[in-house]
């Protein structure tokens, strides 16, 4: 199989590969980064919770090839603590029981990280309306909403 | 005085992990020479197997090996199913980890490749080429009981997996002399459990030793310990069975599958770890599913409103084989309970388990009590339509009264506690029913169609009295244990047999023993989930967990405690009489500065110093918890749907639900349960369900074509709650992890029927999609 060779920075740095050409990329980013925080839940990007950033906009990483990543910023869940610091959504999700099992968590806060860049000030129907591309069977997403919206409201609502 | 830590709504210790992405699941795992399965699974729902060629597969770049069922059937033993329930002639037909004969649905196994990648396997599987005769096909449990349905076993004729009859009263008579009679017809259809995470498996077999370790995304690592040494006839000293972060289950992660069984095998014979991790359409046709009945069922009452009986004819779907728990579901956990929180004097549950070309089935949340719930239910809003009388009046007239300690109903099971108008009372205050109703008249007026439904509910779980389990042929025990263990710096380790998944029983666990002990819940640490460093416990689902597993850690707690005082007497010089315990110390009577703390306690009997004559070193506890009941938490939900006619849309508006599961550990976690609950709920009233074609084909074969709610398509619910303590557990908690599934399929339902109930519609199937209502109203 043909190999072809990328350069993709993942949460700030940079990572050279030669990878096969039918590679996805969330098996990049988890077979090979061992990044296993992004979660692999139906492989036809209907679940979400391979979600990771690209470029600033959340992908489905199960449904592109780690060679359109060349080139790219990849944020996985891994990168979004800062210094140590949990991300305002990752805080939030915490303080508000924005999970259960946890397998979504990954996804939903990296889709929720896009939705509050491009609406920082959301209502709870906006919310929802932005997360539906991503699914979560535990917790029938009253705290996931209620966890964006607190985020939201942390980051100077 | 500080606020008590039971009762305190903390947040969940198990998050950090999961929020940064560091837990790990079991596709997370990565082993040195691992390598990975893949699963040829039959596309015929039922055919003959005349040939299989895999020399193509074995010549393919990366492949170890490729195996059929041939090579699997002398060193497997058939995956045993652990619930054969007594008295109904159970035809436990073999269920083989491969077919090598004959496939039984879309989805079995029919040939393996290892390969050093997974990308490997996935080719060599296109490259064999299997040969079938194809055999008629029977989907629906009904129709293949009737004559002249294809067979699917030699010895299960007209497909009869069981008989269940349970009886109480004398229910013919009371039809026979019913003022009135409602009946109807329900297909509880086929569910797709769709816990987040697919199911994985890593298998390690150590020949030199003849050890396997099994990493296994399982509601119950014990169990799956047990019949894996069954399966492969390893000795359960053996085998090691790990439960890492396990993705949510719902019940379909506690069955032990053919699959793993695969991945264990293939392991064996290559002397090296592989990993199988399933895709979700895999998933889909592979991992079991839930529900599958078509039930005939009646009641009769007196005009007053006075239920007198309720019988049913149930038709249960189990699928081509019989999975783990399978059979009992819609026996014992469904049947049991029909009267629910009423008092129904005769009643009489006629329950046929079928073998179809379908995927096994098996528990899924609420397992085989949202059957009888909604059954339940129905019957009485269609009771009220005949009789003209307040659905709620009618509940409120039927209701069994406030009891403390036991209450005896006709299927000869005794409820623990119960005060059921309590909820009911607190629901139709919160909602404002009367203004409700109000409102709902004013809109029909304008020709719009708001539907109300108020359900009651009781169910039972916290599974449960061993002796029962045994008594209804589970072939396990329902007990817990715990084991709490201090070290000499005061931090502690609690050991539990039982497996959480996303329940936050690490959180709970902790507040229990905190408040047993005084001891900062951050100096606690809950373990779990790997059976070499856990003592035994049969797993995660029938809401037992905290009601049993938390049983026994609050024991073990009291047995440190004991222990406790007799060193902190001897220390302190007293009468292990005079010493009183509050807070995390031990003190002498009436002298609270003469005292030990219970990490003086924890620090003493570690080094041993000074220790009493005759006790021993260490502070270390063991308990084993079976409890003498079951649990019969309850409560009334109250749903609010409005339905536009023109397009036959549905909006879920409002949800309440109020429930009672006696004292809550942490209120923010329950409340969790009961949205997860009734969101899955409402998934089977509106969107959700398994659909078959006439050959077996699952048409709904992706989450694509098989809608799990999504974000914007529920409301907010509003959780309420009231207090009723069970009088026989130590904490007097009663389960909650599936009340909200239990209640809420049937109150959105019967809301959506409510509103129906202008345009003369009465009868409709789930889900109850736009299409249907839209059929419905327009052509009658």
């Amino acid at each position: 199989m043909a190999k072809t060779s990328i350069q993709v920075t993942v949460n700030g740095k940079l990572r050279q590969a030669e990878v096969d050409s039918r590679m996805l990329l969330v098996h990049y980013i988890r077979e090979e980064l061992e990044l296993t925080g992004t979660k692999i839940g139906c492989d036809t990007s209907q679940c979400g919770a391979c979600v990771v950033l690209m470029n600033g906009s959340s992908i489905k990483s199960c449904t592109a090839f780690a060679v359109q990543a060349d080139g790219a910023e990849i944020t996985t869940i891994e990168g979004l603590a800062t210094d140590g610091n949990l991300h305002p959504l990752q805080e939030a999700f915490w303080n508000n029981h924005g999970l259960q099992c946890g397998y979504c968590t990954s996804g939903m806060i990296l889709a929720s990280v896009e939705l509050l860049e491009r609406n920082p000030h959301p209502t709870a129907e906006e919310v929802r309306s932005g997360l539906q591309g991503n699914l979560c069977r535990c917790t029938g997403y009253h705290n996931i909403v209620k966890s964006v919206l607190a985020a939201a409201e942390a980051k100077g609502g | 005085m500080t606020s008590r830590i039971f009762g305190s709504g903390i947040r969940r210790r198990e998050d950090p992990r999961l929020i940064t992405g560091q837990a790990s699941y079991t596709d997370d795992i990565k082993l040195p020479h691992m390598a990975h399965v893949a699963i040829l699974r039959s596309p015929h729902a039922h055919a003959r197997i005349t040939n299989i060629d895999t020399s193509a597969a074995a010549e393919s770049p990366g492949v170890v090996a490729v195996y059929t069922g041939t090579d699997t059937d002398s060193v497997l033993n058939p995956i045993p199913c652990a619930w054969i329930v007594p008295d109904t002639d159970t035809k436990a037909v073999a269920y083989p980890a491969m077919a090598s004969e004959i496939v039984r649905y879309v989805g079995e196994a029919v040939a393996v490749v290892v390969a050093e990648d997974r990308y490997q396997a996935e080719d060599a599987l296109e490259l064999i080429t299997v040969d079938y005769e194809p055999l008629p096909v029977v989907v629906n449990p009904e129709a293949a009981m009737q004559a002249g349905a294809p067979q699917l076993h030699d010895d299960a004729p007209s497909n009869q997996a069981f008989h269940w009859v349970a009886a109480g009263g004398d229910t013919d008579a009371a039809f026979e002399s019913a003022e009135v009679t409602v009946k109807d017809t329900i297909i509880q259809q086929r569910l797709i459990p769709n816990a987040m995470e697919p199911r994985s498996a890593v298998a390690s077999y150590m020949s030199s030793m003849g050890e396997l370790t099994l990493w296994n995304t399982t509601q119950n690592p014990h169990i799956a310990r047990f019949v894996t040494s069954m399966v492969t006839g390893l000795g359960e000293h053996k085998i090691r069975v790990i439960a890492p972060e396990v993705g949510g289950g719902f019940g379909s992660k506690i069955p032990v599958y053919p699959w793993e069984m695969l991945a264990v095998f293939c392991s064996m014979q290559l002397g090296r770890p592989v990993k199988w991790t399933e895709t979700r359409t895999e998933n889909y046709v592979a991992s079991i599913h839930g529900r599958d009945h078509v039930q005939h069922v009646e009641m009769a009452a007196n005009r007053d409103g006075t239920i007198t009986g309720l019988r049913s004819l149930v038709y249960a779907g189990m699928g081509a084989y019989l999975s783990t728990a399978g059979p009992g579901v819609p026996t014992i956990l469904h049947g049991l309970i029909y009267s629910g929180p009423y008092d129904i004097p005769n009643i009489k549950a006629d329950i046929y388990g079928v073998f179809t070309n379908t995927t096994p089935v098996d528990a899924y949340r609420g397992a085989g009590r949202p059957e009888a719930t909604f059954l339940l239910e129905r019957l009485v809003n269609l009771l009220a339509d005949e009789l003209g009388m307040d659905p709620v009046e009618l509940r409120r007239k039927n209701l069994i009264p406030k009891f403390e300690d036991g209450h005896d109903v006709a299927l000869g099971i005794t409820y623990d506690s119960g005060d059921y108008l309590l909820p009911l009372d607190k629901a139709l205050d919160h909602v404002n029913y009367r203004q409700l109703r109000e409102e709902q008249a004013r809109l029909r007026e304008h020709n719009q169609y708001m539907g109300i439904a108020v359900s009651c509910y009781c169910e039972i779980c916290g599974l449960g009295p061993s002796q029962v389990a045994g008594a209804v042929g589970f072939g396990g025990g329902l007990w817990e244990s715990a084991i709490v263990r201090f070290y000499a710096t005061g931090k502690v380790n609690v050991f539990i047999g039982t497996s959480p998944h996303g329940q936050g029983e690490e959180t709970t666990f902790a507040q229990i023993l905190s408040d047993e002990l005084g001891v900062p819940v951050d100096d606690i640490e809950i373990v779990h989930g790997d059976t070499d460093n856990t003592p035994m416990g049969w797993g995660t689902y029938g809401s037992r967990t905290t009601v049993v597993g938390g049983a026994a850690v609050a024991l073990a707690a009291r047995k440190i405690k004991d222990k406790g005082k007799g060193l902190a007497a001897h220390l302190l010089e007293a009468a292990e009489e005079d010493i009183d315990y509050e807070d995390g110390k031990f003190f002498v009577r009436g002298s609270p500065d003469q005292n030990k703390t219970i990490q003086d306690i924890a620090l003493m009997a570690n080094v041993a110093w000074n220790m009493p004559e005759g006790m021993e070193p260490g502070l270390e506890a063991s308990a084993f918890y079976d409890p003498p009941n079951f649990v019969y938490p309850f409560g009334t939900h109250v749903a609010v749907v409005m339905v536009d006619p023109d397009n036959g849309n549905i909006e879920l508006t409002r949800y309440v639900a109020v429930d009672d599961c006696g004292p809550q550990i942490n209120p923010m976690i329950v409340e969790g349960q009961v949205h997860g609950g009734v969101v899955q709920g409402a998934g089977q009233a509106l969107w959700e369900g398994a659909v078959y074609d006439d050959s077996g084909q699952l048409l709904t074969g992706s989450m694509m074509d098989y809608a799990v709610p999504r974000a914007h398509m529920v409301p907010d619910i509003e959780v309420l709650s009231t207090v009723t303590p069970s009088p026989h557990n130590p904490l007097g908690i009663k389960g909650i992890g599936e009340t909200g599934a239990i209640a809420s399929t049937v109150t959105i339902y019967n809301a959506v029927m409510d509103a129906l109930k202008p345009l003369g519609v009465t009868k409709l199937d789930m889900p109850l999609t736009p299409e249907r209502i839209w059929l419905a109203i327009h052509q009658g």
